[in-house]
């Protein structure tokens, strides 16, 4: 009984396990500046948010998404809702590639990432530069994306590993 | 056409309105949402703002505490690198350490030898007892520039001291009395200088005009100078110590008049340091 109660806690605690890490990405803001690589730097919150609600959409919710975005603003210093607005976006973008999509593929998904994580800056870009008035640097955007979409098939991999391996076996027991 | 239209007006319906099985807002909703709360934030509006500053008050220990293990890990690489720098950080040291030790030896002869040197070249290294004296008057007639000083024998003052103003020569003692005695001015035309041009090192001799400027004789070579030029005394003949400070000749003057502008205003003295140099026994 013991064991099992054990069991439902630890299954518990792995079905929260991806907002568990989107609230702990957006407070914590990775950045690995201590690596000291300049050329360096990901969207970890695209990547899950992206994967979640292409591959399970019951993982996220969105409320808690919105959330999410209104404590990285405050984090980076945004406006308030603008990565909200972003998160909700990307959202909108893999539900969309989700009821289009009858095959799933890794290399689409990976495609369809890159034109959304594209659009997503470009609207973060003109919304920071043009009406509040930030500097941005072109370079530090494109850095961002590039290893945002690289490192989105590997991640995506580490999830389905997870997934299957941790949660969905418990779900299966 | 018309149905791939359709299925793509359907899916974007479905992605943005449909609400999901544990969702309670539409997406669609939820960036609605977002963007009224971009712009009221924008405009300020108060209860955006205290909304604001609840998250950041709930945000800003949440973050403090939820980056705890990166810093963590952070320290712990910060630490290892350190470590793992270690040899050759040590090996840098060591070899910066050689090159410092060196230097100070270099540095520590450099000092002596300028010592050594100095006792070679200048005989008048000690300054006696400074006494300062006021100027009592300083009323020259048309053929005197002097001053008179409220010090005499009675306060060791001797013959041929000198007197400075500041770290600037502005004569010598000429006079001597019981309580009183006079100082023959840089300016006057009785007084003659050894004097060392510099940088150009060229020995000659100042003299006074009887005006508020000297000019430089006996030289052959002062036509090649060319530019500012400072005045030392040389420490010839054994008068005064060498390197002290008398005056400039500005470029302008040196090709016709030689004129000579002391670094020290005669007209304005008010008190003066009387000194002499004697040899330096030790040596």
């Amino acid at each position: 009984m013991t064991e099992l109660r054990n069991k439902n806690y630890i299954r518990k605690i792995l079905s929260q396990a991806p907002l568990i890490l989107l609230f702990v990405s957006v407070l914590n803001n990775f950045d690995f500046n201590y690596l000291s690589l300049k050329y360096f730097s990901f969207n970890f919150s695209y990547i899950l948010i992206f994967y979640y609600s292409l591959k399970k959409s019951e993982g996220l919710g969105y409320i808690y998404i919105f959330i999410a975005g209104l404590f990285n603003d405050v984090v980076l210093g945004t406006p308030i809702g603008l990565s909200s607005l972003m998160y909700l976006i990307l959202c909108g973008a893999a539900a969309y590639l989700r009821n289009i999509t009858l095959r799933p593929n890794l290399v689409k998904d990976c495609i369809f990432f890159l034109i959304t994580i594209l659009i997503i800056n470009s609207l973060l870009f003109i919304t920071l530069n043009y009406i509040f008035g930030y500097e941005l640097s072109y370079v530090d955007q494109i850095i961002n994306i590039t290893f945002t979409f690289l490192l989105y098939s590997l991640f995506s991999n580490l999830f389905d590993f997870f997934e299957n391996y941790f949660v969905g076996k418990n779900n299966a027991r | 056409m018309e149905t791939s239209r359709d299925d793509f007006v359907i899916a974007i319906r479905s992605a943005f309105l449909k609400k999901g099985t544990q969702q309670r807002f539409s997406l669609l909703g939820l960036i609605f949402f977002s963007i009224i709360f971009l712009i009221l934030g924008s405009l300020n509006f108060k209860a955006i703002s205290y909304i604001k500053i609840g998250i950041n008050e709930i945000v800003y220990r949440s973050s403090f505490i939820v980056s705890g293990p990166e810093n963590f890990i952070k320290d712990n690489y910060l630490v290892l690198q350190d470590h793992l720098n270690l040899y050759k950080e040590n090996q840098k040291n060591k070899l910066e350490l050689i090159d410092l030790r060196s230097k100070d030896l270099l540095n520590k002869f450099v000092i002596l030898e300028n010592k050594r040197l100095n006792n070679i070249v200048d005989d008048y290294l000690v300054e006696s007892d400074t006494i300062f004296a006021k100027v009592l008057s300083d009323k020259g007639s048309p053929f005197l520039k002097s001053i008179i000083l409220n010090k005499g024998s009675k306060h060791n003052i001797t013959l041929g001291m000198v007197a400075m103003d500041g770290e600037y020569l502005v004569g010598k003692i000429v006079e001597v009395n019981y309580l009183t005695s006079r100082v023959l001015l840089l300016s006057d035309l009785n007084s003659k200088m050894p004097v060392i041009l510099e940088p150009y090192g060229v020995f000659s001799i100042l003299s006074g005009t009887g005006e508020d400027y000297g000019v430089i004789q006996y030289s052959k070579t002062y036509e090649s100078i060319t530019g500012k030029t400072i005045i030392y005394t040389s420490g010839v003949g054994d008068l005064f110590k060498a390197g002290i400070p008398i005056g400039i000749i500005k470029s302008d003057y040196i090709a016709k008049e030689k004129k000579v502008e002391f670094f020290s205003d005669f007209s304005q003295l008010k008190f003066v340091k009387i000194i002499s140099f004697i040899k330096d026994d030790s040596k």
